[in-house]
């Protein structure tokens, strides 16, 4: 199998091939679009700035590109966010493939009566429930993934996995071949090891 | 339920582990990659390294070790030690390191915070404090590994570098650490009930019971040990069962 991660100006994405290799499937990292479109799967990951990285596939013309895949694609954090419709962060338009909008965490919401504040980021280890989809498939209910984000994508039909921070918000996403998970599946142990087996499974 | 974390780390020196009791002494506790697996085999949700040798020359050692450490684990971990440039944090963070742990560079020249906050993102910059409680009832913020006082309160600095984009703070108590006698409560408490960021807890574990009080009592978001992971007189397995029995929300 050929696995094509998008190489643009927010990444973690050498975790991302690591994780990858661990499964025994080779992956590059790339920005040609050829090598993109011809993959059998792509993974589009991120970490950083909405805005910014928007501008940057705008640029580089893979907004165009990754709306017209066909093959599953599977979103990491950044990387769903940037596949909703709009982020709060900077102000963004999106790629518009899950009908979502990407919130900032309220920060003037107390923990409890004593005034302790919820702390952002929301990072750490949380429980994922409501699961659908096959990316979900053999991942019982409640159990624990590792998040690092301060924005959120809101709940929709397109959810397939909830976390409740603050709020419920969606934690994984699932539309047509578009994948995605707000999670880092790629430093969620043995749970983000199986989530993404199943991803690469999806025929 | 958002999982109260438990972080072993590793205190790195030639490549190898080793813990300093009150940070001199020091005795050699493994090989980190092996160490690395172990504990995240064990159920550890994060891990910390911390080079206290970090220096121009040793800087490929740890480079070299990050991309090891990021092949063979699949938790998030944070590299600390003498980093003192966004130059530095972007080789670490794009061998495979999930955050960089800055301090007495950060405390100099604080616009490293801000920079990093850009370039990377808060959710990778963690603000390390090492924090000694004076005869005056105050905790003061100590650079060079414990070896140098300031006369800046560790609060006021804690506040400051959260406005610069610090995304967690690891508080080590220097009256605590090495001690086996319990986490600081007191200032950890203040750290983490008062300020909007994750809390990281350090210095003085010795029982299961003090990981319970610092998440009960001090509300710290996770708690870092060291020997008593190393030595084995602490197994994470146990002391997540110990937690949960305790109604901590613990990830297994």
């Amino acid at each position: 199998m050929n696995v094509a991660i998008i190489k643009y100006n927010a990444g973690n994405v050498q975790s991302v091939l690591y994780a990858l290799q661990r499964l025994g499937t080779m992956s590059s990292v790339t920005d040609d679009p050829d090598e993109i479109i011809s993959a059998d799967k792509v993974i589009f990951p991120g970490v950083g700035n909405a805005a910014s990285a928007m501008n940057y596939l705008k640029e580089k013309k893979l907004d165009e590109l990754i709306v017209s895949l066909r093959q599953p694609v599977l979103g990491i954090c950044l990387g769903l966010q940037l596949l909703c419709n709009s982020s709060e962060e900077g102000n963004t338009k999106c790629l518009g493939i899950f009908d979502s909008v990407v919130k900032k965490f309220d920060d003037t919401v107390f923990q409890n009566k004593n005034l302790v504040p919820y702390k952002i980021p929301h990072m750490g280890w949380n429980t994922i429930d409501h699961l659908s989809s096959p990316l979900m498939n053999g991942i019982s209910e409640d159990s624990f993934v590792y998040f690092v984000h301060s924005y959120y994508a809101q709940l929709s039909s397109e959810t397939v996995a909830t976390t409740d921070y603050i709020n419920p918000f969606s934690a994984a996403m699932h539309k047509d071949n578009f994948y995605g998970v707000q999670f880092h599946t790629e430093k969620s142990g043995l749970t983000g090891e199986q989530i993404l087996k199943n991803f690469l499974n999806i025929k | 339920m958002l999982a109260k974390r438990i972080i072993p780390c590793l205190d790195i020196k030639n490549g190898r582990t080793v813990k300093g009791i009150n940070f001199e002494n020091i005795r050699d506790a493994g090989d980190p990659v092996e160490l690395a697996m172990y504990y995240s085999q064990q159920g550890a949700d994060e891990l910390v390294f911390l080079d206290i040798t970090a220096t121009v020359e040793k800087r490929k050692t740890l480079v070299d070790l990050v991309k090891k450490i990021a092949a063979n684990i699949n938790i998030p971990f944070t590299v600390g030690g003498g980093i003192s440039s966004v130059e530095n944090a972007f080789e670490l963070l794009q061998n495979g390191a999930d955050k960089i742990s800055i301090n007495t560079a950060a405390f100099k020249n604080s616009d490293l915070i801000d920079a990093m906050a850009k370039e990377f993102g808060s959710q990778c910059v963690v603000l390390a404090i090492d924090a000694k409680k004076e005869s005056d009832e105050n905790w003061y913020v100590y650079l060079n590994g414990g070896r140098s006082k300031t006369e800046t309160l560790a609060y006021d600095w804690a506040k400051k570098g959260i406005e610069l984009g610090a995304g967690e703070i690891l508080l080590t108590s220097m009256n605590n650490d090495g001690t086996k006698g319990g986490f600081a409560e007191d200032i950890t408490s203040l750290f983490s009930k008062t300020l909007a960021i994750p809390i990281i807890a350090s210095g003085g574990a010795g029982t299961m019971k003090d990981f319970a009080d610092v998440f009960l009592h001090a509300n710290a978001d996770a708690a870092l040990a060291a020997s008593v992971f190393h030595f084995g007189e602490i197994k994470i397995p146990e002391l997540k069962r110990f937690l949960s029995e305790q109604n901590i929300s613990v990830r297994f």
